[in-house]
């Protein structure tokens, strides 16, 4: 009895013993099969997976090409210098980590609050400097403290550096911080890879033209990461390609003397060598520091560029629209010769005004200039001779040879943004306004024209390519600032220009007979004053733009606000005969051109042909107001 | 006498060796080996104090492979209930570590009373039923269960899932064993079911989190999936051959959580790959077939419900670990035996073996 229930019980623990046996097996036989999806069949996606894991790219950001004029001289560098950055998504309190850091190192409220503007343009896990340029001390102090600080970290970076300051700024426009639209510009160019690891990016001027010439090659380095994303080891290094070098045409003594020459006027001059359209100055005054730009501009100086009345970040030279007043005369009277209007010697006898229709349109001499040739009009800028000429030629002739000199149109400087201005004609005026009365060209209208006023609107370089071109006998060259790049891997140039544009199909009697009365102007003429005495001969024509419309009434330069008064302007070229530059120069509320602008063009030429360095901001010449007879 | 000094030494070590079962040791001894060979590419800085733990958690089976099966069972009743004292005493002074109560300072040293349930849980049950040998009535499995339901209660509260389940599965064996009729096993599991949801609410939110992790792991890659998601990329880039030993990036660059203890496996697997895994399971089918083979020759009730426990055990240690690191398992805090790093679990399971030998010994002393 016993041993039946042993013998049962012992059966029935060895059935027992079979099923859990069963049950191992079972268990084991999973195992295996998992063991051959993961790594039979899946074994390449966890594979690719566990490089992925292993392995990290990270950037090497590439040194930006340098900008330097054609003398070498530095324009734009780089240095290399440590910030304190912060990884917003690392930190659990960013206020209070700012605090406890300024514990630490000098942190002012103007880097909180360049800080929190970063912040808001930026992504949460881009590292953002809160101080930058550390000193040896600041460094060393957290570095020792850095264990109380989780996601702040020291980085060596490179800076731009404007080696001038407050200079050129115009030409040179600035680098900023990356925005979305700046992502798009790359994305659009398929550069995403190339600018991983790049905070700036060229926002205006050269630095935004030639952006992907000066950014280089971003380099790689291939590194081995643990699980927290520490590098371990370096597994194989691309190394960056430095930027291209850009040379400029522009020379820095020259600009630095024209800026110089404004003194706290504001205003704008474009210098060209005519012979190759290279801009040798490109002036827009008052001008800003792009340095404030490099890191990230605080919010107070961003609203001191922005909100002064002065407007530095407009850079007139390229945007500005002015009237060109008497400068144009030269550009009139070459078309009158032209399209048969007018001889040289033909004359108009001037009473001081001229009517058409009911309208009496007056000439800025009282009693009139009397009898008036070519010459003498533009030499005395007779007003009334070219009243009548707009009206022969008609606003259609003029506006088709003033677009030959590039008028009212792009000239194709190799900065971005420049403005059209307005080159007045029936087509544009039809264009302009809605309603069919406005739409109309009157005649009256075209007269004032004749005289660089009405709606003639033109950005100084426009001018400036116009005289330069003038100068260089009707063959037009597209002004630029870069002469040549240079590949900063094989220290290949490429060049640039020159190659003219066009040839204006002109007569050089005719061009002949202009360039004349502009050196008339020079040496008997509204600009006589501001060339007394130099050593060259030089071709010029002043002009004042009104701001303000009077109505007839008499202009009283003191009388009038700042704001109001007449722009001053000069054109020019020198040596006559065989020009090395040429120039537009504006004074925003100087007045006569022969009172402010001339002056400043004196200093240029002074320098340029001569090597003279002025001993003082150009002088307004407050007794030109009696010769000027604009 | 020249030949004494050495016949000594043989009837010393025939006396060493006398109470222990070869091929188990052998077996044993192997995945030590394995175990410090995988140590020396997961930590190479702990193969000395693993060494030490070895050597140690030996020692206690040389120990309690000495001793007799009735010994065994004279001390089961009061070792189950020390361990009952300390898991109580663990729920009331317990130390806190990683948000758990598990440990108890006992002033000279620190034991995780949960650990010994391991061990004291079968030996008890096996005790009780041996006691009913020759009466045992289903009122006997519900006096089982109770036995076995206090300390799981006790360790689930500290909460401590992984053991919890250990002790749980220890003692059910028994129970198992003992021959539970299937009927009230399918009412259990059928209980069980019923009652899954009732637990899902006493679950802790990390446990929960574990459960549902495993379901989808790349939901929070960088959060709770990230030991599984590695883990199973460290295994499956291991392919056939494997990296080879200390070449695993996925260990080496420690992307593999805790890649020393409980995810050892996942170092081993990437560094040799589904060949290694096969032999990895081959021992441990050795060692769990040879523990079957004392069990069905195990002279009495307790001897055979004891080393079925036992065996089963070492398979259910070796199953959830793997299962876990492999991703077919929740997260539960279950060393790979043998092979993981530390001590305490070293110590309990070769106790476990300890017991197996000194099984089988008894046999063998009964036929004689």
């Amino acid at each position: 009895m016993k041993m039946t229930h042993d013998d049962n019980a012992l059966r029935q623990f060895h059935s027992r013993m079979a099923v859990a046996g069963g049950f191992v097996l079972l268990c084991f036989a999973l195992l295996v099969l998992r063991f051959v999806w993961l790594q039979i069949i899946q074994y390449g996606y966890y594979q690719t997976r566990a490089e992925d894991n292993r392995i990290s790219l990270v950037p090497i950001t590439p040194s930006r090409g340098l900008i330097v004029d054609r003398n070498n001289v530095q324009l734009a560098n780089n240095y290399s210098a440590y910030t304190l950055e912060i990884t917003p998504a690392q930190v659990d309190n960013l206020e209070r980590t700012i605090d406890n850091l300024a514990t630490v190192i000098d942190i002012q409220a103007k880097d909180r609050k360049r800080f929190k503007k970063l912040l808001e343009e930026s992504k949460n896990f881009e590292s953002l400097p809160i101080r930058s340029r550390l000193t040896d001390e600041e460094v060393a102090k957290f570095v020792a403290q850095r264990y109380r600080f989780p996601g702040v970290d020291v980085k060596a970076r490179l800076f731009r550096h404007y080696p001038k300051g407050a200079f050129a700024s115009s030409a040179l426009g600035y680098i900023g911080r990356i925005t979305d639209r700046d992502l798009d510009k790359i994305e659009a160019l398929d550069q995403e890879a190339n600018y991983r690891g790049t905070d700036h990016f060229g926002k205006a001027g050269l630095e935004q033209n030639y952006e992907f010439e000066l950014h280089g090659i971003t380099g790689y380095e291939q590194v081995e990461v643990d699980a927290s994303g520490r590098a371990v080891r370096t597994l194989a290094r691309t190394a960056p390609v430095s930027g291209n070098n850009l040379t400029l045409t522009l020379d820095a003594e020259l600009q630095s003397i024209a800026e110089q020459a404004f003194g706290d006027r504001k205003g704008a001059l474009v210098a060209i060598e005519p012979s190759t359209g290279g801009i040798l100055a490109l002036v827009s005054m008052p001008n800003y520091d792009p340095n404030l730009f490099v890191d990230g501009i605080d919010t107070q100086s961003w609203k001191a560029l922005n909100e002064s009345p002065d407007k530095p970040m407009v850079n007139r030279a390229l945007n500005g629209a002015y009237p060109p007043g008497s400068t144009f005369k030269p550009f009139m009277a070459l078309a009158a010769l032209t399209y048969g209007k007018r001889t040289p010697h033909q004359t108009i006898f001037d009473l001081g005004f001229y009517t058409f229709g009911n309208h009496t349109f007056r000439d800025d001499k009282k009693g009139g200039h009397g009898t008036v040739d070519m010459y003498k009009s533009i030499v005395e800028s007779c007003d009334t001779y070219y009243y009548m000429l707009a009206n022969d030629l008609g606003i259609d002739n003029i506006a088709r040879f003033m677009a030959e000199f590039g008028f009212g149109n792009f000239t194709g400087i190799d900065i971005e943004g420049e403005s059209k201005g307005i080159l007045p004609s029936t087509d544009w005026k039809r264009k302009r306004f809605k309603s069919p009365a406005q739409q109309k060209w009157y005649a009256g209208e075209t007269i004032s024209i004749g005289i660089g006023q009405g709606y003639n609107a033109y950005t100084p370089i426009q001018l400036a390519q116009a005289v330069a071109t003038l100068a260089n006998n009707g063959i037009m060259f597209r002004p630029h600032l870069v002469k040549f790049i240079t590949d900063s891997r094989t220290g290949a140039r490429k060049l640039i220009e020159p190659r003219p544009l066009k040839k204006i199909d002109l007569n050089p009697e005719h061009i002949e007979v202009i360039k004349q009365a502009m050196i008339g102007v020079n040496k008997e003429g509204t600009g006589a004053r501001a060339f007394a005495g130099a050593e060259y001969v030089s071709a010029g024509k002043t002009g004042t733009a009104q701001v303000f419309s009077l109505k007839g009434a008499d202009y009283k330069h003191h009388a009038i606000k700042q704001e109001l008064r007449d722009h001053a302007l000069f054109i020019a070229f020198a040596p006559a005969d065989a020009p090395k530059i040429a120039l537009a120069v504006l004074v925003e509320n100087g007045g006569f051109g022969a009172q402010a602008a001339a002056p400043i063009a004196r200093q240029i030429f002074d320098y340029y042909l001569l090597g003279k360095r002025p001993k003082a901001p150009a002088a307004v010449d407050e007794a030109a107001v009696e010769r000027d007879d604009e | 006498m020249k030949q004494t000094f050495p016949l000594v030494l043989r009837a010393g070590w025939q006396r060493l060796i006398a109470p222990l079962d070869l091929p188990l040791l052998g077996v044993c001894v192997l995945l030590l080996l394995l175990a410090v060979g995988v140590m020396g590419s997961a930590s190479p800085e702990r193969i000395g104090s693993q060494l030490t733990n070895m050597a140690l958690a030996l020692v206690v089976m040389r120990v309690v492979a000495g001793l007799s099966p009735q010994r065994l069972a004279s001390v089961a009743v009061p070792v189950y209930l020390v361990g009952i004292g300390l898991l109580i005493g663990v729920a009331l002074f317990g130390d806190i570590s990683k948000g758990a109560r598990r440990w108890l300072n006992l002033g000279f040293m620190r034991v995780q009373p949960s650990e010994i349930m391991k061990i004291a849980m079968p030996l008890l049950l096996a005790w009780f039923f041996h006691q009913r040998t020759t009466s045992l009535r289903l009122f006997d499995f519900f006096i089982g269960a109770l036995l076995l339901l206090v300390p799981v209660g006790l360790i689930m509260r500290q909460p401590d899932l992984g053991t919890a389940l250990l002790v749980l599965a220890a003692g059910f064996y028994v129970i198992f064993f003992a021959g539970l009729s299937w009927k009230i096993l399918a009412g259990m599991a059928l209980t069980a079911l019923a009652a899954a949801p009732v637990a899902w609410s006493f679950l802790h939110d990390y446990q929960r989190n574990r459960i549902l992790m495993l379901l989808d792991p790349e939901k929070d890659p960088l959060g709770k999936g990230f030991h599984i998601i590695q883990s199973t990329i460290a295994i499956g880039s291991g392919g056939i051959f494997g990296k080879g030993w200390r070449a695993g990036t996925q260990a080496q660059l420690e992307f593999i959580p805790e890649h020393h203890t409980d995810f050892i496996f996942a170092v081993f697997a990437e560094e040799f790959g589904l060949i290694g895994n096969v032999v990895l399971l081959t021992l441990y089918g050795m060692l769990i077939g040879r523990g079957f083979v004392i069990a069905a020759q195990a002279t009495s009730l307790f001897g055979r419900l004891l080393a079925g426990s036992i065996t089963m055990i070492l398979f259910t240690y070796a199953f959830v670990n793997i299962g876990m690191v492999s991703g077919l398992l929740p997260v539960v805090g279950v060393p790979l035996p043998l092979v993981s790093y530390g001590g305490t679990s070293l110590v309990t399971l070769l106790i476990g073996i300890g017991i197996l030998m000194s099984i089988h010994k008894s046999r063998m002393l009964v036929q004689k």
